[in-house]
């Protein structure tokens, strides 16, 4: 006998059905300003999720699976918003969301393990950093406390580095007796790698107590928040989806992802109050998909997508982008949206603007291995 | 790493090697000899125990489904126009796995009779899918070669499938069973053919719906003006092909040859309700892209499915595959930047006996690096899991729901989530909240045991010649039988191994 609940359970509880790997890791400092990065795994398709439907190369590429212009949101003369998008529309209608197309990192192959590797450690090919460019970016915070805080079962490459960062997810276990949790504090105090992480996650259930945390995106939403919104508590904070990988059926898919993380989002948005003014969140992805649909009703590893800046303090309401065109002989490769933005330049600015710090200082630090590239400024208040 | 017990060759045998020690005698073997311990596992391995027999048939669950799906069609079909459904307010079926099938403006609404045929369907495979993980479980617990079982288990992530819809959740169990463990002890280009054909590699990486452009059925297709039916090449499994289960990234192949190999492979497909074998393989030759194929530099010339087996074939044999798997198997046990010298020397026994892999497996064995007598990798849920089992002589899974265990501690059996499979170093699993976990977890474990286990002697029969003084110290004192058994599963010796 198969108990819909312990289904529900086994399959991550993801009730609103897009795949959030519940990874949110927080990292704590002495500000007032929050930045929460949102990682989009398996190469989301920007083409469907800003929809070029001006260039009349997009309906003629992408044939059945092209996004009505007319169910879309208009959001200026060249670009349209995914249907499925209704409290990013609304967010981008007050001015606070703004869209950066055309954009890639410096990888220009298609594994999504490189690519994500690329993304996330900030190098210009994949293994050639060891740590993450968010890590690098929680140490250039003036700090409230020597152990950063984190929330998530595992810490994603962007997080990982020399600066501790803890990790959260809502458990459904009973709790250990206090004799175990001491104990085992004792036996951990002498290793450094289980020291700190367990230190970190007896910070981090503090924080959590109350929250009733689920996994679904309104309540993963709700809870970065609650974390986001403590005195003295994360300034930072990462969150992981997956389920992007839509080489067939992708019409069904890509919506009910898009309206998982749109959930998402608003509920973040409500949850930080009057502290969205001082927050900004920053989704993209490792790479986009081919501009042509595929045989299979979705679309096949790419090169430039989409990245989504929201919040309090962005200057949205616009679609940001030197955009290359789909007409022959414009695509890269033949087959992809070409790059015009770099996606490295883009995070670096966001990152500096939205914390108050230097951007190109955060430039530096955070993609040197990338050459340091020119930050995308002017996209906060 | 605080400095602690070298670990005894026989503590590397049962724990690095194996599953994890036992209470019972089996252990004894490993104590008296270690290397001989390990190699006479190879004729000992039962490839179909008990409770991997006993599994249902999933061919025939994969049939159902097919034929409900078509049922379904037609009866949508068949149905007067009814009120508009939108995706936005239809309830979603229950789960990400359902995801592909949500219902799009425009259709028509199922009935309440096709809905709870839908949803008794997907229970019955989410049923098929904990049988299979509590298999798995049983069978890693009752093995007399726990070193095989754990090689069975690494090229299963190695040529992994994610159960993220319902075909592949139905299939991944069947996948183990016929596809990897019939070659844990054969060579490594018969296990590659049998994955890359089984239906669930298949559906997983959507090699059923690639057609070539100009095969006989897209021309037929488009001489019809079937314009809209969405047909043509999907390069998936041709690239994870290549990627993750033969050469391995960057080592020197194209996007183009990519490409030729996603045609060679058209035609490639899992068997529909009229074919010889409904859930099976099949190769429909109306689907086959016609020509000769270029890739990596080499001209294909066969006709049909023999074209995609003879790259496969290629693909298996050459150089950048061996340093790829020797790679992969090296840092499993010697750890998680794999020692060079180890890497070559693996690479060389798999090329010298065109990837024998009982060879390989002793080339391991007789190498110094695995058996540096301190630990070298962290355990992965399933494997701290399993030897978390394994340490408190439970040797039936019975009542143990393993597939909700692993999915709390964070690795899914069969879900990672990507064709990557499961990352395979510590810092993907010793995390903050995976270790809370961990403690909350074998606080349940240990609960109901601890009147019949002392752990005092428990742990050093499972950590022989490997426990710690901190260790032994902190069980002594705990304040009660429980609190000793769980501070043993998740003590610095018992997290790694």
């Amino acid at each position: 006998m198969l108990h819909r609940r312990s289904f529900l359970h086994l399959a991550g509880g993801a009730a609103g059905s897009l795949l959030v790997a519940p990874g949110m890791v927080l990292a704590a400092a002495e500000t007032e300003r929050r930045f929460v990065f949102v990682i989009q795994r398996g190469a989301a398709d920007g083409l469907n999720i800003v929809v070029p439907y001006a260039d009349p190369g997009y309906a003629r590429l992408r044939g059945a699976l092209a996004i009505d212009p007319a169910a879309a949101t208009r959001l200026d003369g060249t670009f349209a918003l995914h249907p499925a998008l209704k409290e990013t529309a609304a967010m981008y209608a007050r001015g606070q969301a703004l869209f950066v197309h055309a954009v890639a990192s410096p990888y220009r192959d298609r594994s999504h393990f490189d690519g994500q590797n690329v993304l996330e450690t900030g190098g210009s090919q994949p293994y050639q950093a060891r740590d993450g460019w968010l890590n690098r970016l929680v140490a250039m915070l003036p700090r409230a406390s020597d152990a950063a805080i984190a929330i998530a079962p595992t810490v994603p490459p962007a997080l990982r580095g020399p600066v501790q960062v803890t990790s959260y997810a809502p458990s459904g276990l009973p709790g250990p007796t206090d004799d175990l949790m001491t104990r085992v504090g004792a036996l951990y105090a002498p290793d450094r790698q289980l020291q700190a992480a367990w230190s970190a996650a007896l910070d981090t259930r503090k924080l959590a107590q109350g929250s009733g945390a689920r996994q679904d995106p309104a309540s993963l939403g709700k809870l970065t928040a609650t974390f986001l919104t403590k005195p003295h508590g994360p300034r930072i904070a990462m969150l992981e989806t997956e389920g992007w990988d839509t080489h067939s059926g992708q019409d069904g898919r890509l919506a009910t992802q898009l309206r998982g993380l749109d959930t998402l989002l608003a509920a973040l948005r409500d949850g930080m109050g009057p502290a969205w003014a001082q927050t900004t969140v920053l989704v993209a992805t490792e790479f986009g998909r081919t501009a042509a649909a595929n045989g299979t009703g979705g679309t096949d590893h790419g090169t430039a997508s989409v990245a989504w800046v929201l919040g309090g303090g962005v200057k949205g309401g616009r679609v940001v982008a030197d955009w290359p065109g789909l007409g022959n002989g414009q695509l890269y490769e033949g087959r992809d949206l070409a790059p015009t933005s770099q996606l490295d330049a883009l995070l670096a600015g966001v990152a500096a603007e939205s914390l108050a710090l230097d951007p190109a200082q955060v430039a530096r630090r955070l993609f040197p291995l990338a050459g340091a590239p020119r930050p995308m400024t002017g996209l906060l208040v | 790493m605080v400095s602690e017990q070298p670990l005894s060759p026989a503590a590397i045998a049962l724990n690095r090697f194996g599953l994890g020690a036992t209470p019972d005698t089996a252990s004894a073997a490993a104590l008296a000899d270690p290397h001989g311990w390990l190699i006479a596992q190879f004729d000992h391995f039962d490839v179909t125990p008990p409770a991997w027999a006993a599994l249902a048939d999933a061919r025939a669950l994969l049939s159902a489904y097919q034929e409900q799906q078509r049922a379904l069609r037609q009866a949508r079909a068949a149905a007067p126009p009814p009120a508009p459904v939108t995706a936005a307010t239809t309830p979603l079926p229950a789960g990400p796995v359902m995801a592909a099938t949500v219902p799009m403006a425009g259709k028509p609404a199922r009935t309440p009779e096709q809905k709870q045929a839908r949803r008794d369907l997907g229970e019955d495979i989410h049923a098929l899918y904990r049988q299979g993980v509590q298999a798995r479980a049983q069978s890693a617990l009752e093995t007399q070669a726990p070193f095989v079982e754990r090689l069975v288990h690494f090229w299963s992530n190695h040529f992994c499938v994610s159960v993220d819809n319902l075909p592949v959740t139905a299939l991944a169990a069947s996948f183990e069973r016929d596809a990897i463990r019939p070659h844990v002890l054969g060579r490594f280009e018969e296990m590659l053919l049998a994955v890359e054909r089984h239906p669930a590699m298949l559906l997983y990486l959507n090699q059923n719906q690639s057609i070539g452009p100009n095969s006989p059925a897209a021309l037929r297709a488009r001489a019809k003006g079937g314009a809209d039916r969405q047909r043509g090449l999907n390069e998936n499994l041709a690239r994870e092909i290549m990627e993750l289960h033969t050469l391995g990234v960057r080592s020197g192949y194209s996007q183009a040859d990519v490409t030729e190999f996603a045609r060679a492979l058209t035609g490639w497909t899992v068997g529909g309700i009229n074919d010889d074998a409904p859930g099976d393989f099949a190769f429909h030759p109306q689907q086959h892209e016609p020509g000769t194929r270029t890739i990596v530099g080499k001209t294909y010339a066969q006709s049909g499915v023999d074209q995609a087996r003879a790259v496969l074939v290629d693909l298996a044999h050459a150089p950048a595959t061996a340093s790829h798997v020797a790679t992969k198997l090296a840092r499993h046990f010697a750890g998680d930047v794999p020692p060079q010298a180890l890497v070559d020397r693996l690479a060389d026994a798999f090329a010298r006996s065109r990837g024998d892999l009982p060879t390989v497996y002793r080339a391991l064995v007789a190498s110094p690096e695995p058996w540096e007598p301190r630990s070298l990798k962290a355990k992965t849920p399933w494997e701290w899991t399993i030897s978390s089992l394994r340490a408190l002589g439970v040797g039936d899974v019975g009542t143990l729901q393993v597939a909700t265990i692993t999915q709390q501690l964070g690795q899914p059996v069969w879900k990672p989530g990507s064709p990557a499979g499961w990352d395979d170093t510590a810092a993907s699993w010793i995390a903050p909240d995976a270790l809370m976990r961990r403690v909350e977890f074998a606080q349940r474990l240990a609960a109901p045991r601890a009147a019949q286990i002392d752990a005092r002697q428990r742990a050093p029969q499972v950590l022989p010649g490997a426990l710690s003084a901190a260790t032994a110290e902190q069980i002594a004192h705990a304040e009660s039988p429980a609190s000793a058994l769980a501070l043993m599963l998740v003590s610095p010796d018992f997290l790694r191994r």
